[in-house]
């Protein structure tokens, strides 16, 4: 549906694998990219390849420079040093056609609120220089795609936050975009609306759409990600898939233990040599190591007797806490 | 299964712009028109009626100089003109631009899609300004069907200092608004800016009545230049000093929209 050929003959120059089929269409490209407000450095020298078909993830903490990066690659914040390509092109120059094949999901929505659902997609398209028909045709299947249909005729203002995300990634796809770009799209939704839209982006993901986003979920970022990078204070801090940064940065297992309250920092001296890491929280212990079950056996062995246990799977959680610690941000 | 989709670098230029904006605004105004239309349509009838018509016969009786107008109403209906021109125009690139920044974020929108900031600033002047025309050229037809416009050419002139006048209003402000963090500083150019100028920039009296130093800051202000134009072009007798007047607000209205640009470039681009 979305990923239907062009209409007109595309510039030959706008397709950097058209000598070389062989190498994967460059969507990013950024080398040393830089972003500064003032003396804050947002964003400080980081290298970027998203290619066509990939989902791409920016995951990170408040304030880690994901938005800033989105934000310029968007062509809507210049870059303060580095280089940057979208498409094959530089967004200082081209801002305006690279932005004519983006979908934007931004973090804040930006619908317009006095129209309707169906308004929303028509005057948003033809922003795009889409003629009426085109639009409204375009605007109908968007609807049906995102379930949208029964509330097209009602005003924005009156919609539910997961609905109005649902619209603006619907209108982000009014222009067929070669890359979607999207901001933290489920943050503030309850668990259902993220579902939903996970479904819906799954899907999109399915039939070829470029998808680049930034989240702090990290259900979403497995959920969703071919490849992601962690971001960490405005640089890449890990790179990879979300099984090979699991592999990478964790163990296979993390065994929780959950003693008294106050006990768990003199207690993990004890458990140490039981794993490959332990972690002391305020409220349990945690055993990375490769088989969980084992471990705890080990502990019980050893006479300790926690009030709780519970086995599980290392997450992209583990892998980010690891990287970016455990301080809150803001 | 339809395709929408873009190829190609060629940057169109702003026309295409303004063209692809066309449905927005036309939107935008059917939603409000209701809204707008007595400031744009009655309000300044309640003043043609007031000081015009009532006030009019009481200063008609005295025998006042009314730089050449023949009756006070012949005299304050043109400049009435020019006011309103000046308060529809101000109002329109007032809250609606620091909704579109702040609240709604509709500009935000805006900017992800093709469109840049020049075209984003020239299609909301280019409505404020749909706006201003629509209410003088109602406005300046009733004057000409009660007698108060005489000439074919008396009304183009009145006409253009009419839109002029909304230009050179609509422009800084927006320039202005572009930039607000807040939206106290509206109240602010209402209070001192809006209403000082529409009380004594000559539109109910001559300046010639202010003392001079006020005289010339009267006559500093785009209202007087405006009142002027409009005064002329009613009342038929035009000279040489028009020149004056259209150069001071195209000079006002181009360095206005220069800053528009620039203002809104640095806060929605960063």
């Amino acid at each position: 549906m979305f990923g239907s050929v062009p209409s007109t003959t595309p510039d030959p120059a706008l397709i950097s694998d058209a000598s070389s089929p062989t190498r994967p269409e460059s969507m990013i490209s950024a080398r040393g990219l830089q972003k500064t407000f003032g003396t804050f450095e947002a964003v400080r020298g980081i290298d970027v390849e998203v290619t066509r078909g990939e989902a791409f993830g920016f995951l990170g903490p408040n304030g880690a420079g994901k938005s800033s990066t989105m934000r310029m690659v968007a062509a809507v914040s210049p870059p303060t040093g580095g280089e940057l390509r979208v498409l094959g092109l530089d967004p200082r120059e081209h801002g305006s056609a690279i932005r004519s094949r983006l979908g934007v999901c931004p973090q804040e929505d930006t619908l317009d609120t006095e129209l309707s659902v169906r308004e929303n997609l028509l005057i948003y398209g033809r922003y795009f220089g889409l003629p009426r028909k085109d639009v409204a045709a375009k605007a109908d299947e968007l609807l049906t795609f995102f379930q949208l249909t029964d509330k097209r005729n009602e005003k924005v203002d009156n919609l539910s936050g997961g609905l109005k995300r649902r619209l603006t990634i619907a209108r982000s796809l009014i222009n067929d975009p070669d890359l979607l770009l999207l901001d933290e799209p489920t943050t503030g939704l309850d668990p259902q609306a993220r579902h939903v839209l996970w479904d819906k982006l799954f899907r999109l993901k399915q039939q070829g759409v470029t998808l680049v986003l930034t989240t702090h979920y990290m259900d979403e970022a497995e959920q969703l990600c071919d490849r992601l990078v962690v971001m960490d204070g405005g640089r890449i801090v890990a790179e990879g898939s979300p099984l090979s940064l699991i592999r990478e940065h964790s163990t296979r297992e993390v065994a929780e233990l959950r003693f008294g309250v106050g006990e768990h920092g003199d207690l993990a001296a004890s458990v140490e040599d039981l794993a490959d890491r332990v972690e002391v929280l305020p409220d349990r212990l945690l055993l990375y190591t490769a088989d969980g079950e084992e471990a705890i056996a080990r502990v019980h062995e050893r006479g300790l007797t926690p009030l709780a246990v519970l086995v599980r799977r290392s997450t992209l959680e583990d892998v980010f806490l690891r990287l970016t610690g455990r301080t809150l941000v803001d | 299964m339809t395709s929408t989709r873009a190829s190609g670098t060629a940057q169109p230029g702003t026309l295409e712009m303004l063209r692809r904006q066309l449905d927005y605004w036309w939107t935008a105004y059917r939603r409000t028109w209701k809204g707008s239309a007595i400031t744009s349509f009655v309000q300044p009838w309640l003043y043609v009626g007031a000081m015009g018509v009532l006030l009019g016969g009481y200063i008609d009786e005295g025998g006042a100089s009314l730089d050449g107008a023949p009756s006070y109403l012949a005299f304050v209906a043109p400049a009435l003109l020019a006011t309103t021109a000046m308060q529809v125009a101000a109002g329109e690139v007032m809250w609606p631009v620091m909704g579109a920044i702040k609240w709604d974020r509709t500009y935000h929108a805006m900017i992800a899609s093709p469109l840049r900031v020049v075209d984003i600033v020239f299609g909301h002047l280019g409505y404020a300004m749909f706006r201003v025309t629509l209410t003088v050229l109602v406005f300046a037809g009733v004057l000409a069907v009660l007698g108060l416009i005489t000439s074919v050419a008396g009304f183009v002139v009145a006409l253009v200092g009419a839109l002029l006048t909304g230009l050179a209003f609509a422009t800084p402000v927006y320039g202005y608004s572009a930039g607000a963090k807040s939206e106290q500083g509206f109240v602010v150019i209402f209070r001192l800016a809006i209403i000082p100028m529409f009380l004594f920039s000559g539109a109910f009296f001559p300046v010639s009545n202010l003392g001079e130093p006020l005289q010339w800051l009267a006559k500093a202000t785009p209202l007087w230049h405006g009142v002027e134009l409009c005064r002329m072009g009613a009342l038929g007798f035009w000279d040489s000093s028009m020149l004056g007047h259209l150069a001071y607000l195209l000079a006002i209205s181009v360095a206005g929209i220069w800053w528009s640009v620039r203002r809104l470039d640095r806060r929605l681009v960063v």
